[in-house]
């Protein structure tokens, strides 16, 4: 194949990821999309490895790689749980981190692949070889944490180091330092000391930043991962001169921004102040900070009492949280739906942009359970018909429920949107103890005279809540 | 120390109504309470003094007895000046007061230093006061009985009906105002089978009015007539001429109409005027529910249902009092649930917190000081009001309002900026591929902004999958044709990253497809 045909194909494959991004604007047109993106890649990668730039000694190599990483990732993407997506994200984001990292060291220790630049161009060849190795270990890093607090195999709370933003800024400008050392390198030798102890220094940012992000603003952090493995890739084609891993890392890195932009604005928060990390970001301390503390008594409710108020509701709007993902509910939760739906009950689901660990987390694991998705609905589409449901389900969130938000100004969550479910006559909220969310602020929807708390393991309770339905 | 709860008899003319019935008293003691009422105060609603006795209440002969008695005094009517003569210092009076047509009598309750909650002036817009808002449960008692007079006074069928004896036409009833008592109106009368239609200034009354039955007549007019707290508010010149063609075309057609509407401190807008009355078919029924504040109808006479122009036209003024069993027993329940409030220890002592939102508003004088009219509620406006006052963020999906001008200059001036820095000085293979780099940014931006939240999850994981488009920087490395010079080559090296760089996008590119198609599989109708 020649160059010019393997540059062809590069813009077939560049369309073809375009359309595979566009498909997924709706549940129909989304498996089309997810072939076309399967379609661009093969295509990618045929064009590059029959192209001028491999030469058939590596065929044998590359299939062993793509062997060995294939079946590797398909054997993950079986036996995945749909409540693990946002680990598995996370871990696949940081590959994709990771190998941006080698690809950028690979490039730098070949001479050949510098030997046509001089000048300004050399300069600008190295820049992007800094700057994607940097980009690449930040998301490899990065994303390892991020896996490790949503496994659980890290503790959710943020670590706040003393003096954490002096900290950033003293390996930012070192990391700028050494840029300008590096650039001035006379030889490959005497460049790879910068390269290294940036690359460290880069690392150990990644870690440092995530850690100090909270639980509640993981989605945030996902997709902020998820945008900077798409930098990275860009950064790469610049170094290799190579425009579709630019058009294909641009796409990925806006698409990531977007979606952090989106989950910072579902929570009211400024994109600075998540990546700054800790919720409430100035000050350890968030929940004694607020005003107002909620007081009074909760009314507990028993699973047959809960039976009974939806067997005689109309209207019934079900909004889960993470705590549903946690108990693995969602196909009890399914069950329930499908029995009232029998009897005539309109029942919907409410969802919270950043309900969950992941953007659409709570979608998938509906999906999984055969919820037909037009019942599934935003939080904009049915906050308003809060007022006219008989009961609104509560399973297992709490910040996005919060009633302080838009009735306490001091809150530390005042001004997130959130699903007014105490509009509805009478709410109840599942949930193991009265332990605050993620947010650490206590919720005064607990106390409200048309609440009632079914306390429990939500697939306990609930599993108790469908045979009481069931034998009525 | 428990406190009294004194129930007199109602001394108003025509009030059949009582503060409180036996089944509520038995929860008042549980309260922690002790009860007595006057001697033969529930006569005239069907409660004996037996039945009270029953329920643990201590009865009294003699109101002058009873009020010297009693802590706290539940009452319906506005005390007169005798009643309140008899009250003394510390004693609480919680009763329809109506502060703002009455200032003297405010002026007179201050005088004995007593505290007087008044229920009409119960803050209706809190959610957790409606289960104490006996202004709603009375409407509620009035409409019903509006129906049952006008049935009364009509000399048909409610319902349609095909009998041996011929066909029965349905009544056609028109409810104007579909405030509380509007809608148990049109409740009640659909209930009986008539046709009912109703119309109200407040456009947002209408998918109500549909749910009981009804249907909402239009005002073929734009205007928005909600004035806050649930009530409407006066209406401009346009509209109203626009109505009163809708009120005449519905006289001509309708059997029976109630009329309900009221504006708070004004008198009640005249809707139905002689000529309407004279245009309906004999033997057609008005009930004017608003007789009390001047009627809507121009021929009502309060308190009185007289025939003109062949049309009965009721005025009666005590509609809650001739369904009195049912009224008192709502209002005796809205004062138990207020009592609740008031007595949050439950060992029978009131607390009138000043700082609780609806006992504040509640609270009319507080030991001899008015305290009416109490300041605005802090939070919670209503409903209406929301979205002028949250400019909430643009949904997703739409389009944003645009920026300010200035900002907007400012960041194109940086762009600007940024892009002849690049242009000053990178070189020309640079410039094509920022280029390219640029323009992609933009139409990712386009196309990812059209996602749904709901599968905001499988666009990470595809995105992730196409992430790894790197491994093509990885292949090119693993064994290019070297063009000479590739003595200082650092092969194995390099052979070895590329190696390991491909495996870990080989990972991410078909774990990330196919989780991704498994994910979409599940989504389905």
């Amino acid at each position: 194949m020649t160059a010019t045909l393997a540059t062809a194909s590069y813009v077939g494959a560049t369309i073809l990821f375009i359309l595979s991004l566009g498909g997924l604007s709706n549940p129909e047109s989304s498996r089309r999309g997810n072939l076309y993106g399967m379609i661009g890649m093969t295509i990618a990668v045929l064009a590059t490895v029959s192209g001028p730039q491999v030469t058939s000694a590596g065929y044998a190599w590359i299939i062993g790689a793509m062997v060995l990483g294939g079946s590797i990732g398909l054997y993950a993407s079986r036996v995945v749980r749909m409540t693990q997506m946002p680990e598995l994200v996370a871990l696949m984001h940081s590959l994709v981190g990771l190998a941006a990292m080698l690809v950028g060291f690979a490039n730098y220790i070949d001479p050949a692949a510098s030997a046509e630049f001089s000048g300004a161009a050399k300069s600008i060849h190295e820049m992007e070889i800094y700057i994607g190795i940097l980009i690449g270990a930040v998301t490899f890093t990065g994303s390892v944490i991020a896996f490790g607090k949503l496994s659980g195999k890290i503790g959710g709370k943020t670590l706040l180091l003393p003096g954490r933003h002096w900290m950033n800024l003293a390996g930012l400008l070192i990391v700028i330092w050494f840029g300008r050392e590096f650039l001035h390198a006379e030889s490959i030798d005497a460049g790879m000391m910068p390269l290294i102890v940036m690359t460290v220094i880069a690392l150990l940012f990644g870690i440092h930043m995530v850690m100090a992000i909270g639980g509640a603003d993981m989605p945030v952090v996902i997709s902020m991962l998820n945008s900077y493995s798409g930098w990275a890739a860009a950064a790469t084609g610049f170094m290799l001169s190579n425009d579709l891993l630019i058009v294909v890392g641009a796409l990925v890195g806006s698409s990531g921004a977007i979606l952090s932009y989106i989950m910072c604005r579902a929570m009211n928060r400024n994109f600075i102040s998540v990546i700054a990390g800790g919720f409430g970001s100035e000050g350890g301390a968030p929940a004694p900070a607020g005003g107002v503390q909620p007081a009074g008594e909760v009314n507990p409710i028993l699973a047959a009492e809960t039976a009974e108020l939806l067997r005689e509701s109309k209207n019934v709007i079900i909004v889960p949280g993470y705590g549903m993902a946690v108990a693995q509910a969602q196909h009890t939760v399914y069950e329930i739906t499908k029995v009232l739906r029998e009897k005539g009950v309109n029942v919907r689901f409410g969802i919270h942009p950043v309900a969950g660990r992941m953007p659409g987390h709570m979608n998938v694991l509906l999906a999984e359970a055969k919820v037909p998705y037009d019942i599934v609905l935003e939080m904009d589409e049915l906050n308003e018909d809060f007022p006219n449901t008989d009961v609104a389900m509560i399973i297992g969130a709490n910040d996005i429920v919060n009633p302080a938000a838009e009735e306490d100004p001091s809150s530390p969550i005042a001004g997130m949107p959130v699903l007014q479910v105490w509009k509805a006559k009478t709410s109840i909220v599942m949930k193991r103890s009265m332990a605050t969310g993620y947010a650490g602020v206590d919720n005064p929807l607990f106390y409200k005279e048309n609440n009632r708390m079914l306390f429990g393991d939500a697939k306990k309770m609930l599993d108790e809540v469908l045979v009481a339905l069931k034998s009525a | 120390m428990a406190l009294t709860i004194g129930v007199p008899r109602e001394t108003l003319a025509g009030e059949k109504r009582v503060a409180t019935v036996p089944e509520v008293v038995e929860k008042f003691i549980k309260l922690g309470f002790k009860v007595a009422v006057e001697s033969g105060a529930g006569d005239a609603a069907n409660f004996s003094d037996e039945t009270y006795r029953a329920a643990g209440a201590e009865v009294i002969d003699g109101a002058a007895k009873l009020w010297a008695a009693s802590d706290i005094v539940f009452k319906v009517g506005v005390p007169t000046a005798e009643e309140v003569g008899l009250m003394h210092e510390g004693q609480t009076l919680i009763t329809f007061i109506w502060p703002a047509q009455n200032p003297e009598l405010m002026q007179q309750l201050a005088a004995r230093k007593v505290t007087v909650l008044a229920i009409d002036a119960l803050p209706r817009m809190l959610s957790r006061a409606q289960k104490m808002d006996a202004l709603t449960s009375q409407a509620g008692v009035a409409g019903y009985r509006a129906v049952i007079e006008a049935a009364n006074a009509f000399g048909r069928f409610f319902n349609g009906q095909i009998t041996a004896a011929g066909k029965v036409p349905p009544a056609k009833v028109f409810i104007a105002g579909a405030g509380v008592a509007g809608l148990a109106a049109i409740g009640t009368a659909a209930s009986l089978g008539a046709i009912v239609r109703a119309n109200d200034t407040r456009a947002e009354v209408a998918d109500q009015v549909v749910s009981l039955g009804g249907e909402f007549v239009k005002v073929d007019y734009e205007e928005e007539g909600s004035g806050g707290g649930g009530y409407a508010k006066v209406m401009s010149e346009g509209f109203l001429q626009a109505q009163r063609e809708m009120y005449a075309k519905q006289a001509r057609e309708v059997d029976i109409i109630i009329t309900t509407a009221l504006i708070p401190g004004k008198p009640a807008p005249r809707l139905i005027t002689a000529e309407m009355v004279k245009s309906m078919k004999p033997g057609s029924v008005i009930v004017d529910m608003a007789a009390e504040r001047g009627g809507n109808c121009e021929l009502t006479e309060p308190g009185k249902a007289v025939v003109k122009h062949g049309v009965t036209i009721v005025g009666y003024t005590d509609l809650t009092s001739r369904l009195a069993k049912q009224s008192s027993t709502l209002y005796a329940t809205n004062l138990f649930r207020l009592s609740e409030e008031l007595c949050k220890t439950k060992d029978g002592v009131i607390n009138v917190n000043m700082d609780d939102d609806a006992i504040r508003g509640l609270t009319v004088v507080k030991e001899g000081a008015i305290t009416w009219p109490p300041p605005a509620l802090k939070l919670p406006a209503p409903p209406a009001a929301k979205p002028a006052a949250m400019p909430k963020a643009p949904k997703h999906g739409e389009a944003s309002a645009p920026a300010s001008a200035t900002r907007t200059a400012v960041m194109f001036g940086i762009a600007a900026l940024a892009f002849w820095f690049v242009g000053a000085n990178a070189p020309a293979a640079f410039l094509s591929h920022f280029t390219v780099f640029v323009l992609a940014c933009f139409v990712g931006y386009m196309v990812v902004w059209n996602v749904t939240p709901a599968l905001h999850t499988p666009l990470m994981s595809v995105t992730n999958a196409i992430s790894s488009i790197i491994a093509i920087g990885a292949l090119v490395q693993i064994a290019p044709p070297l063009l000479g010079g590739g003595a200082a080559r650092p092969e194995a090296w390099i052979h070895w990253l590329a190696w390991v760089g491909i495996a870990l996008t080989a990972v991410n590119m078909f774990g990330g497809f196919a989780v991704t198609q498994r994910m979409l599989q599940m989504f389905r109708k």
